[in-house]
């Protein structure tokens, strides 16, 4: 099946590692990866397990210290302040922490506007970008009307990352990296959330990759599981391969971890 | 903003601080629209003039003398004459005679002097006592009875005619002139300094060079520091080890022996205040740079500034309003105490003889500089020094004071 798409994003021999001498730290370590576009992706690993740097080297924000990233079948090249900028128009990030994503100096316009900018709207007359930015807010369930004029800080939680959601339906990336989008929020937004996020995949037809410690989570969304422990990629596939068969002792572990409903939880794992 | 600018209002310590730099510099504002003197003018021949009030003499003779009957008016005229040397020669002379010596007290003038006067007597012979000792208390004796004498001062004047010295007017004891009415009155309440210039013009027209140079010294570091601090802190990389390779030399060289090299080698004559203060600035943002640095390096992997990276913002952009405004409130108290810290370097300078040059304006390190030059610590002159070490301990202090709560409004761990 693989075959029949087209690659997206992919990589070779990715390590990375920090400090040096006694403090070195290998976060990342040589991790092959093929995303295809179109996909959901979940990588999933418990904390510490380099998540979140593979994520930021995926980004561009930091270097890898080994290995090359594939975009689109092509190396990839961020070296100059363009081409980054060029390549974040392709890539966008939810982070995992939405308390401490915005400019708290910003207004929520701000934050909008400054995407309207980034797809080439500078110049569109105000009536028009209120309206992108009316339609962006519809589209996550919040009203713009209200929103001027506040700083996301006044927000709740939930209503913050919503409006990450919106900055990425204006953005329109071909990849949204959504590291841990739901684990700061409570059970009922998280579901309303993680419903938008695939709403705008289905209309969009973005790749997303979806990095999450829930494991279970992972299974009902994602068409590819990649299972990191310590750096690297233990095991990976379809959900069902990955969750019904599991091959390492780590997979079997983190699908124990998830706690069932009407069943005794074995907490002797955790 | 405008909310943090009243969040600041809300520390007490802050108000506290602020009340007293606003008064300060109120003061070296309105001031010299009262008294428009020049600060280096020099009033008073001879120096140290005690602090008070100096009503002319002659004119207080042309003004119309008011008669004041006031009891003890005489005791206090013998009192403000009888020195304290005199007292005591007195009382030696009174136990000598006999008289117990518990009874003689020395404060209290008027029954030392109903003592002398009952028992005084030029001609009795105390044993022990050398000729010249006795013929001190005969003059003693002598002027005590001119000081005892209730006849007033003759006023005369030489008529160009006859060559003669004539009465014009007699002053009696029970004079008074008001001194409303005294056409030249000068109050010092500070007194003069060694040149014999009125120490509080001088000290409030000190204290604005003063302020002024801290202001400059005090901007050019904390801008220097934040530009070095932020570009090597965003930045990173070679940018960061060379920045980060001056600071840390610079650091570790004392800079107030930096700033006694610079400012001797730069000349008395080129030295003005902004020379001083600049040379200040120059030599004192090392810390500034480091702390900002520490900054930025902790903010600069924030998801805010990850999110404004993807979109798609320049680093000057970044830096302007990703990390600006996260750091002002700690580049504000950085600011403030680099101001007093300015005052106070060019103190230390000065008083070392190495602040601007004199005879132009006056700081408060030069007239710390004249006092000492002028030994007023050792001639109990605390006049021309003390006013101004308060001066600069109050404008130190309530910086710090702004300082603090500062740190408390921005920091809500420290709020009482």
């Amino acid at each position: 099946m693989p075959d029949e798409k087209n690659l997206c994003l992919s990589g070779s021999g990715l390590t990375k590692v920090f400090g040096f001498g006694r403090q070195k730290c290998v976060a990342v370590d040589h991790v092959d990866f093929n995303f295809y576009e179109g996909e959901i992706v979940s990588i999933v690993g418990e904390s510490g397990s380099g998540k979140t740097t593979l994520a930021k080297i995926l980004l561009g924000l930091i270097n890898p210290t080994e290995g090359e990233v594939y975009f689109q079948g092509t190396k990839r090249d961020i070296g100059t302040q363009k081409k980054k900028k060029e390549y974040w128009k392709s890539i966008q990030a939810i982070f995992q922490d939405p308390f401490s994503s915005y400019n708290i100096f910003n207004k929520i316009d701000a934050v909008l506007l400054d995407c309207i900018h980034m797809r080439g709207g500078r110049r569109l007359p105000r009536a028009e970008k209120v309206a992108l930015m009316t339609e962006a807010c519809s589209f996550v369930n919040l009203k713009f009307e209200e929103l001027t004029n506040k700083y996301p800080f006044e927000l709740s939680g939930g209503q913050m990352q919503r409006l990450m959601i919106a900055r990425i339906f204006l953005l329109r990336p071909q990849i949204l990296l959504a590291d841990e989008p739901t684990s700061m929020i409570d059970a009922c937004s998280r579901s309303t959330i993680l419903g938008m996020l695939m709403n705008l995949h289905f209309e969009t037809g973005m790749t997303l990759i979806f990095i999450t410690h829930d494991i279970g989570l992972a299974y009902y969304v994602s068409d590819t599981i990649y299972i990191m422990e310590h750096g690297k990629f233990i095991e990976s596939g379809t959900p069902d391969e990955v969750i019904l068969h599991p091959k390492e002792a780590y997979t079997r572990r983190l699908i124990n971890d998830v706690p069932k409903i009407h069943e005794e939880w074995d907490l002797s794992t955790v | 903003m405008k909310h943090t600018f009243q969040q600041f209002f809300r520390s007490g310590k802050f108000v506290f601080g602020f009340s007293i730099f606003v008064a300060i510099l109120l003061l070296t504002f309105i001031y010299p629209l009262i008294i428009p003197d020049p600060p280096l003018e020099i009033v008073a021949q001879g120096t140290f003039f005690e602090p008070g009030i100096y009503v002319s003499v002659y004119d207080s003779l042309g003004t119309t003398p008011h008669t004041l009957n006031l009891d003890g008016a005489a005791a206090k005229r013998i009192a403000s004459k009888l020195n304290e040397e005199d007292r005591l020669a007195m009382k030696e002379w009174l136990v000598a005679a006999g008289i117990p010596e518990n009874e003689i007290d020395t404060a209290d003038t008027q029954k030392l002097l109903d003592l002398w006067m009952d028992n005084y007597d030029p001609t009795e012979n105390i044993p022990g006592m050398t000729n010249a000792r006795r013929n001190y208390f005969i003059r003693l004796n002598n002027s005590l009875k001119g000081l005892l004498s209730t006849e007033g001062a003759i006023i005369a004047e030489v008529n160009p005619e006859t060559g003669t010295l004539e009465q014009v007017d007699v002053i009696t004891q029970t004079d008074y002139v008001n001194i409303n009415q005294v056409a030249n009155v000068r109050v010092l309440p500070f007194g003069t300094d060694n040149f014999g210039r009125d120490v509080l013009t001088e000290l409030v027209a000190a204290t604005r060079v003063s302020l002024v140079i801290g202001f400059v010294s005090g901007t050019i570091a904390t801008l220097i520091g934040l530009t070095l601090g932020l570009l090597a802190g965003y930045i990173g990389g070679v940018v960061d080890d060379i920045i980060m390779f001056f600071t840390n030399l610079f650091t570790v060289i004392p800079s107030f022996v930096l700033l006694i090299l610079i400012s001797f080698s730069i000349g008395q004559e080129q030295r003005g205040a902004v020379t001083i203060a600049v040379v200040i600035g120059l030599t004192s943002w090392f810390w500034t740079a480091r702390a900002v640095r520490a900054q930025v390096i902790s903010l600069r992997n924030r998801d805010h500034v990850n999110l404004s990276k993807l979109s798609g913002h320049s680093i000057v952009h970044i830096i302007i309003t990703d990390i600006l405004p996260y750091i002002a409130s700690y580049v504000i108290m950085a600011l403030i105490l680099q101001i007093s810290a300015g005052i106070l370097a060019e103190a230390q300078l000065s008083i070392l003889g190495l602040g601007p040059r004199t005879t132009v304006v006056p700081t408060l390190g030069l007239m710390m500089n004249w006092a000492l030059i002028y030994q007023a610590q050792i001639l109990g002159k605390w006049w021309a020094y003390l006013p101004v070490l308060v001066t600069i301990a109050l404008i130190t202090f309530s910086m710090n004071l702004m300082n603090t709560g500062l740190d408390q409004v921005f920091n809500p761990a420290l709020r009482e």
